[in-house]
């Protein structure tokens, strides 16, 4: 609860930062106060509690994925300083909503009751069709903005719907009173209709095949750190929340339900990837390569009682590998009208930390040990196993073939090519870039220390 | 001393490499080599005399993953290999300038501990791990440092990566599944395990694609000829001296004792397919025309009699395959060595451009001679033993194996002598051809000197790697 709160507060704060002039101290600060609401939050994780009526629960859960959204927030937050540069009026504005993006993604993953979970979405969504949006002047950003907008709402009137239907059938919004009367019987046929609505409408946050034809586009036309933002937190967040929805309302997943996982887990993870095979634009092949993240992550669903711990592991090391990448893609397009690979050319000689750290990012989301996102397939694919979904992971694994295609790609161009330009690099991108890696190896060499965040 | 300080020295080798500079980072890499050297004699003088060099850590508690090394007579004889190649192959390069040298130094020393890791590890994730590791270094040796066609060799090496890559995730897959059953990656906790024939068929098979198309057996061979010719002569030696031998090594250590009866059960497959690699390999060589490609479908035809040699699971076929694992590295070593002092030289590797050689460096034609001589399997050298233990072996399963595998020396006489002459003898060309220099000739003496003193006086690798065969040969058949 208190980090919510925190959370506005420093969003406010960032609001009223510009009328006194601190536009300087802007950055540091909102920096600072993340780290504090940072090390608050962990301080909460062995105080479970519930606010408001069972508005907000915090638990461990809770906790252990808000600190990963504060996380990967200080990265995004790090990295607005430079990439707003030329906007500097706009800043304080820019920061703010990133905030209040945050307070949004806290909420979803700490609702215990389904109002509250629908305003954090709504937080989340409006304040990211704002940033998508946010190039005023480029077609582009209006047509991703207005994409994401009436797709996203849309989206949001689903669930809207489910919820309505689930309130029909138990006459509750507390997710508590919900899962109780769930396991009863003569439970009304709309509380799974409801249910289902839901879970289509987080599908489509996650893009989910054949939920996300609007993401390539979006990604693409999108600012390169809303994109960035799109592709760690909002994917992270909303398959927390899925996980969270789903584990709230029910005991266990009926066999009919899991049969859809596998099938769109399936395709999420094929349609992605070949897709990404024949992208040219880093963006858009990253928005493919995140559809089959998503893919993956829905294996987890499969193995429910372990899911979230496989869940927090996986979302951290997709979503540190995708920071460190995206600060590098930032640092090489800026001054660039595309994001095509081609501009990728000859980054091992000019800048070989920079093409280093992309290259390490890129293998962790290959799934190539020592990074984590090895660990965090290889506890995915244990697990599926174990629940006897065999065929899940050797799509998995062939896919994660694929995958390789498309990712060497632009890590042969990095070496290969030649390029005669050279570019400054402000610090703060390797600040980001670094620490981002680091963090990833760093779990990927020893899992146990978030592994067992969320065992019971 | 244990086996983790041997590995931590050539990974502190690669970091130290890459800090030293370009200038300093080939006598670097050349000392820290050196180093791991010594401490795998070290290693294996303690191993000799009875002590304990494996550890056992835990690591990972869920998934239970535990950093388990464990050296047996088989282990040290491949590191040894490892760390007697990989300061052989460094100093090979001394003649040549290695454009930004101290990251490819820093990345050969680096695939020198991930290959060392893969003899060691005993708990089948950490063995992946090491696995895994050490495609990436030589994937970007091959891609950055290699000669040819920019395009042509990233496709080679991209092919190459997702080849084995591709195999390895599905041994992957099956290591997942044996951990479902056996609650552990430890080695001895899989080879505990009562797998029923259709479950030992999958984990066979899975095993089967990931080593098939590292080693490479036949159908699974056709990354190979192009990433031999394509990666720089350090990277193609370490590929076919070192790498090649993890898909074999791996064969005998967790293959064959983890599924035996799905081994047993396939043989005449597995052991046909290898043959075929072996006549395949010889046939194509026949035909080559550059010397690099040459020796890679030799190689091929080489590693096709080991791998028999290994699915005939018979006791003499193991020891066989390991003595002639250890020959083969190290004529192939000497045989790339070759083609890359002719190339300094020349500036080709096209046989039709060679000849003439003979009389313009008589030292070099001796020495090269020998090598040749070595890799058809003269008796004599240390290739003779192996080649000729593996063809008993096949004998026993099938007299016919033994005939067809055969042919490698036949047709390897073959197709070797031709090359030979084809480049070394003839016409004086009209082209100078320096002799060779003095550091030159002390790779190649070493080489020589191991294979001819093995060849002659086996007895002390016999040894070493017979005892933990005999282990394995009887968890093969479940008599232990």
């Amino acid at each position: 609860m208190n980090t919510i709160l925190a959370i506005s507060g420093l969003g406010v704060f960032c609001l009223i930062a510009e009328i006194f002039n601190l536009r300087k101290l802007l950055i540091p600060v909102a920096i600072l106060g993340l780290i504090a609401i940072l090390g608050l939050t962990i301080s909460e994780y062995d105080l479970p509690s519930t606010h408001f009526n069972n508005m907000v629960v915090v638990d461990r859960f809770s906790v252990s994925f808000s600190s990963l959204f504060i996380v990967l927030t200080i990265f995004l937050v790090a990295l607005s300083g430079d990439y707003y540069k030329e906007h500097q009026s706009k800043l304080s504005d820019y920061v703010a909503i990133k905030i209040f993006l945050l307070a949004g993604a806290v909420a979803m993953v700490s609702f215990g009751n389904l109002a509250m979970f629908f305003i954090g979405i709504e937080i989340l969504s409006i304040s990211l069709y704002v940033l998508a949006a946010s190039k005023r002047l480029d077609v582009k950003s209006n047509e991703a903005g207005m994409k994401y907008f009436l797709l996203g709402s849309f989206a949001s009137g689903i669930i809207l719907f489910g919820i309505c239907l689930i309130y029909g059938a138990t006459g509750y919004f507390n997710i508590g009173e919900i899962y109780q009367l769930s396991e009863g019987a003569g439970i009304p046929i709309w509380f799974p209709i409801g249910l289902t609505l839901i879970i289509i409408g987080m599908l489509f946050k996650i893009a989910a095949v054949p939920f996300h034809f609007w993401a390539p586009d979006v990604y693409e036309g999108a600012p390169s750190l809303t994109t960035a933002t799109m592709s760690t937190l909002a994917k992270v967040v909303a398959m927390a929340t899925l996980y969270k929805l789903i584990h709230g309302m029910i005991p266990s997943i009926p066999y009919i339900f899991e049969v859809v996982i596998v099938v769109i887990s399936i395709l999420s993870m094929t349609v992605g990837n070949i897709m990404a095979l024949r992208q040219n634009n880093v963006k858009r092949m990253l928005a493919f390569s995140g559809i089959s993240h998503a893919g993956f992550m829905l294996m987890a669903l499969l193995s429910f009682s372990t899911a979230a711990g496989t869940l927090f592991y996986y979302a951290t090391a997709y979503a540190l590998a995708g920071i460190a990448s995206f600060a590098v893609i930032i640092l090489v397009t800026k001054s660039k009208d595309n994001q095509d690979i081609a501009n990728f050319n000859g980054l091992g000689k000019t800048n070989p930390l920079m093409a280093g750290i992309l290259t390490a990012s890129l293998l962790s989301m290959a799934g190539i040990p020592i990074f984590s996102g090895f660990f965090a397939k290889l506890t995915l694919f244990t697990q599926t196993i174990e629940s006897g979904y065999l065929i899940v992971v050797i799509a998995g694994i062939l896919n994660s073939i694929i995958s390789v295609g498309y990712y060497f790609k632009l890590i042969s161009a990095m070496y290969t090519k030649d390029s005669t330009e050279k570019q400054t690099t402000p610090f703060v991108y390797y600040f980001v870039a670094v620490i981002a890696i680091a963090l990833n190896i760093a779990i990927g060499l020893f899992p146990n220390l978030i592994m067992n965040l969320l065992a019971v | 001393m244990d086996v983790s300080i041997l590995l931590l020295s050539l990974l502190i080798g690669a970091v130290v490499t890459y800090f030293s500079g370009d200038k300093l980072a080939s006598k670097v890499a050349l000392l820290f080599s050196l180093g791991a050297l010594v401490i795998s004699l070290n290693v294996l003088y303690l191993f000799v005399n009875g002590g304990n060099v494996g550890i056992l850590h835990g690591w990972i508690t869920f998934p239970k993953v535990s950093i388990a090394l464990y050296a047996d007579g088989l282990s040290l004889a491949m590191v040894l290999l490892t760390t007697i190649l990989t300061p052989l192959i460094i100093f090979s390069s001394f003649g040549t300038t290695v454009t930004n040298a101290k990251n490819f130094y820093a990345l050969v020393l680096f695939m020198a501990f991930a290959m060392t890791g893969t003899f060691l590890a005993a708990d089948g994730l950490l063995y992946y791990v090491f696995w895994e590791l050490a495609l990436i270094p030589i994937y970007f040796i091959a891609l950055i440092w290699g000669n040819g066609d920019a395009e042509k060799r990233k496709k080679a090496v991209l092919k190459f990566f997702i080849y084995t890559l591709a195999g390895s995730l599905f041994m992957l897959v099956a290591f997942a599944y044996l951990y479902t059953k056996a609650g552990s990656f430890l080695l001895q906790d899989l080879y505990n395990l009562n797998l029923s024939t259709q479950e030992q068929f999958w984990i066979f098979f899975a095993f089967f694609l990931a080593y098939a198309i590292k080693i490479p057996i036949i159908p699974f061979h056709t990354w190979q000829a192009k990433v031999y010719q394509k990666a720089p002569t350090v990277g193609t030696m370490l590929l076919s001296g070192i790498m090649l031998k993890m898909g074999l090594y791996s064969i005998i250590r967790w293959q064959l004792p983890i599924a035996p009866q799905a081994a047993k059960q396939y043989m005449p497959i597995l052991i046909g397919l290898s043959i075929a690699g072996v006549i395949y390999g010889s046939i194509v060589a026949l035909r080559q025309k550059d010397l690099k490609k040459l020796l890679a479908y030799s190689s091929l035809a080489h590693v096709g009699l080991i791998a028999a040699g290994c699915y005939t699971l018979t006791l003499d076929g193991l020891s066989g395959a390991v003595h002639q694992m250890i020959a083969h590295g190290f004529v192939i070593v000497g045989l790339f060595f070759a083609a890359e002092i002719i190339y300094r030289r020349y500036n080709t590797r096209t046989i039709s451009e060679l000849g003439g050689i003979r009389s313009q460096a008589p030292k070099f034609t001796s020495l090269f001679m020998i090598l040749v001589l070595a890799s058809v399997a003269l008796p004599g050298t240390y290739n003779f033993v192996g080649e000729f233990t593996v063809l008993y072996s096949l004998s026993q399963v099938n007299i016919w194996l033994a005939i067809f595998g055969g042919l490698t020396i036949i047709l390897g006489a073959y197709y070797m002598l031709k090359m030979f002459q084809n480049v070394m003898l003839g016409e004086t060309n009209a082209t100078v051809f320096k002799e060779v220099t003095i550091y030159e000739t002390i790779t190649f003496v070493f080489i020589i000197a191991l294979l001819l003193f093995f060849g002659l006086y086996p007895k002390p690798i016999n040894d070493l790697i017979l005892p933990s065969l005999n282990d394995i040969f009887l968890t093969i058949n479940r008599l232990k």
